[in-house]
């Protein structure tokens, strides 16, 4: 078996096994420990625009919200008509899960693929304001919707998110990622990475790399978003504004722009610092701008890069 | 007809405020081939830092009024040029996305330390000038419009006779045409790209205290939604185009208020960015921009 396939087995296992373990850890810590999972997956999926193709996206927090709505509805509203009187058991709500979260996901890649495809044509500076738009925009529409509680917030949704299907996920986004990347086809987004002309000269249809790795971001941002509902059990659109896209890309840019090790632990940093920060919490986005600033004039590939300098400016 | 000419009327004195932020972001774009994020949070600080000043001086005073103008306008063209100075000179010649991941972190750096500054809640805008309204055949015209239109004009008949008549407009001019050329003949580049980020929070400046004398609540955020609706504005016209900017404003603005005033109020901030992705589909280089090819 080839060693990333192991190595998913492997952690989808540890988490399962971690999760039967979950009534004797502290319930404190299992609440962080899922917020960093769904950090992670937020992360290593924006990493694949932002860092292996080399694109700007400013919107993550909004195909997390179209997820965070559309798997919560499914669960809403269709979970009762299919699970019936009695609840429908662990694997009846497992599948119910299992297939909101796959809903979910699908309606945030076809938000991607919408935006994606007008925006995608364009280069670093414009996609990036057209995705801060578009990520207000389905922010400003879920405001208004009022079956899905409007600008006070949804709420109803069972927790069914756990210790397991959040590292599930997150074993699964880091594989898939790593997968696509390390493949034939995933040379394409590293090359419309390094050198957009140059790919095109060579044949590579750009528009098009950059448009799959962010559908499949948004994917991924979507999954995230259903993990997220079903954790925190309220959503309000405003949990998903521009300040959430910010500290995702914070996230990428400190680990280090398609480094996906660094990436990863930079989500796990960034959500454990404002826990042990708490007092000064006020701060927080402030912190986040300067170290931005100063990350970009001191250390561009970002802090946790010390070998590879493929990519590297 | 009469409602026609009164939108018509609202809406260009909307879009002029749009054509004067537009103007900083497609200078810029000129000389420094970036989009400064930060720009729209100088249209904000322009506004606060008239609220301050509007507060120590008598109100509905044209004399007072154009001091709280130019004295935002020296405010921001100082701040756009510490901007410039500390966080993108020194990225002079690194990657694109270095550039404009250091501008985002500047806007939001102005953002939150202004809601910690000013405080998160919204503030009434002092009224600086003297304020009346005008009846002409049906319209109903108040001074505050005529005076957007009238400083905006004024300050773009200003821009345009330093972009095309001062030994610096020139210089700017070399340098937005080709940086390296400009410097051979003798042109300081970082000289001009100082000045050309002062002269474009100047109007900043300007476009936050109009902004504020017609909508009078501001609070630290006010500046994100113009700034982007600038932003298509410049693109609009042609992103590095200076006329191109002030028409893209002008389009842009009519344009919203005929919408917020159709029976399509709620898709008002929609419009802007519908408009923007047909643009960008259909003539990416805008209205009056060439198209050029990249070469390698």
């Amino acid at each position: 078996m080839p060693r990333p396939h192991l190595a998913l087995l492997l952690a989808l296992a540890a988490s399962v096994g971690i999760s039967t373990l979950s009534d004797r850890i502290d319930a404190y810590v299992l609440d962080v420990a899922m917020g960093v999972g769904i950090n992670i997956i937020l992360a290593v999926s924006l990493n694949l625009v932002n860092g292996h193709t080399g694109q700007f996206s400013l919107g993550h927090a909004g195909f997390m919200a179209v997820g965070a709505y559309l798997s919560s509805a499914v669960t809403v509203f269709l979970g009762p008509r299919l699970l019936g009187a009695e609840g429908g058991g662990p694997w009846g709500q497992g599948g119910l899960f299992a297939g909101a979260l796959i809903i979910g996901g699908l309606c945030a890649a076809f938000a991607g693929l919408l935006i994606g495809l007008p925006s995608l044509r364009l280069k670093g500076d414009y996609l990036a304001l057209v995705t801060l738009g578009f990520g207000e925009i389905i922010r400003v529409v879920f405001q208004n919707v009022e079956t899905l509680g409007g600008a006070l917030g949804f709420i109803g949704m069972p927790a069914y998110t756990t210790f397991a299907w959040t590292y599930g996920c997150v074993a699964l986004t880091i594989f898939t990622v790593g997968c696509l990347v390390n493949s034939t086809y995933g040379r394409g987004f590293l090359a419309t990475h390094d050198d957009e002309i140059a790919a095109e000269a060579v044949g590579l249809d750009t528009t098009r790399y950059k448009i799959v790795a962010f559908v499949i971001g948004a994917f991924f941002a979507g999954i995230a978003g259903g993990l997220f509902s079903h954790f925190k059990l309220a959503i309000d659109p405003r949990g998903f504004d521009f300040a959430r896209s910010i500290e995702i890309v914070v996230m990428v840019i400190l680990g280090g722009m398609g480094n996906t090790l660094g990436v990863i632990l930079a989500a796990v940093l960034l959500t454990l610092l404002p826990e042990v920060l708490r007092p000064i919490a006020e701060y927080r986005m402030i912190i986040y701008s300067l170290l931005l600033i100063v990350l970009m004039l001191v250390r561009p590939q970002g802090l946790f890069r010390f070998t590879r300098t493929k990519g590297q400016p | 007809m009469s409602e026609f000419l009164q939108q018509l009327l609202n809406g260009i004195s909307l879009g002029a405020i749009y054509a004067l932020i537009a103007l900083g972001y497609t200078m810029v774009y000129g000389v420094l081939r970036f989009i400064n994020f930060a720009h729209s949070d100088v249209f904000m600080v322009g506004a606060f830092v008239g609220y301050y000043l509007g507060r120590l001086l008598p109100e509905h005073t044209v004399l007072g009024g154009i001091t709280v103008l130019v004295g935002a306008m020296i405010a921001c063209a100082l701040l756009g040029m510490t901007i410039e100075r500390l966080a993108y000179r020194p990225l002079r010649g690194a990657p694109t996305l270095n550039v404009l991941i250091t501008a985002i972190g500047v806007s939001l750096l102005l953002e939150y330390t202004g809601q910690l500054v000013f405080g998160a809640t919204p503030r009434t805008f002092p009224a600086i000038f003297p304020v009346a309204q005008f009846e002409v055949g049906g319209l109903v015209i108040s001074s505050n419009q005529l005076m957007v239109i009238g400083v905006s004009l004024v300050l773009m008949v200003v821009l345009q006779l330093i972009v095309f008549r001062t030994r610096i407009g020139t210089a700017m001019r070399a340098v937005s045409l080709n940086p390296n050329a400009a410097r051979l003949v003798g042109v300081n580049n970082d000289v001009v790209i100082s000045f050309t980020f002062g002269l474009g929070s100047a109007l900043a400046a300007a476009g936050g205290i109009l902004y504020a004398i017609n909508y009078p609540s501001i609070d630290p955020l006010m500046g994100v939604m113009p700034g982007l609706k600038a932003f298509v504005a410049a693109i609009l016209g042609g992103i590095g185009n200076i006329p191109g900017a002030a028409l893209g404003g002008l389009l842009l603005g009519t344009v919203e208020t005929f919408v917020s005033g159709s029976q399509f109020s709620t898709y008002k901030d929609a419009i802007a960015f519908g408009i923007l992705i047909i643009i960008l589909l259909f003539r990416p280089a805008g209205l009056l921009g060439k198209f050029t090819v990249e070469k390698v």
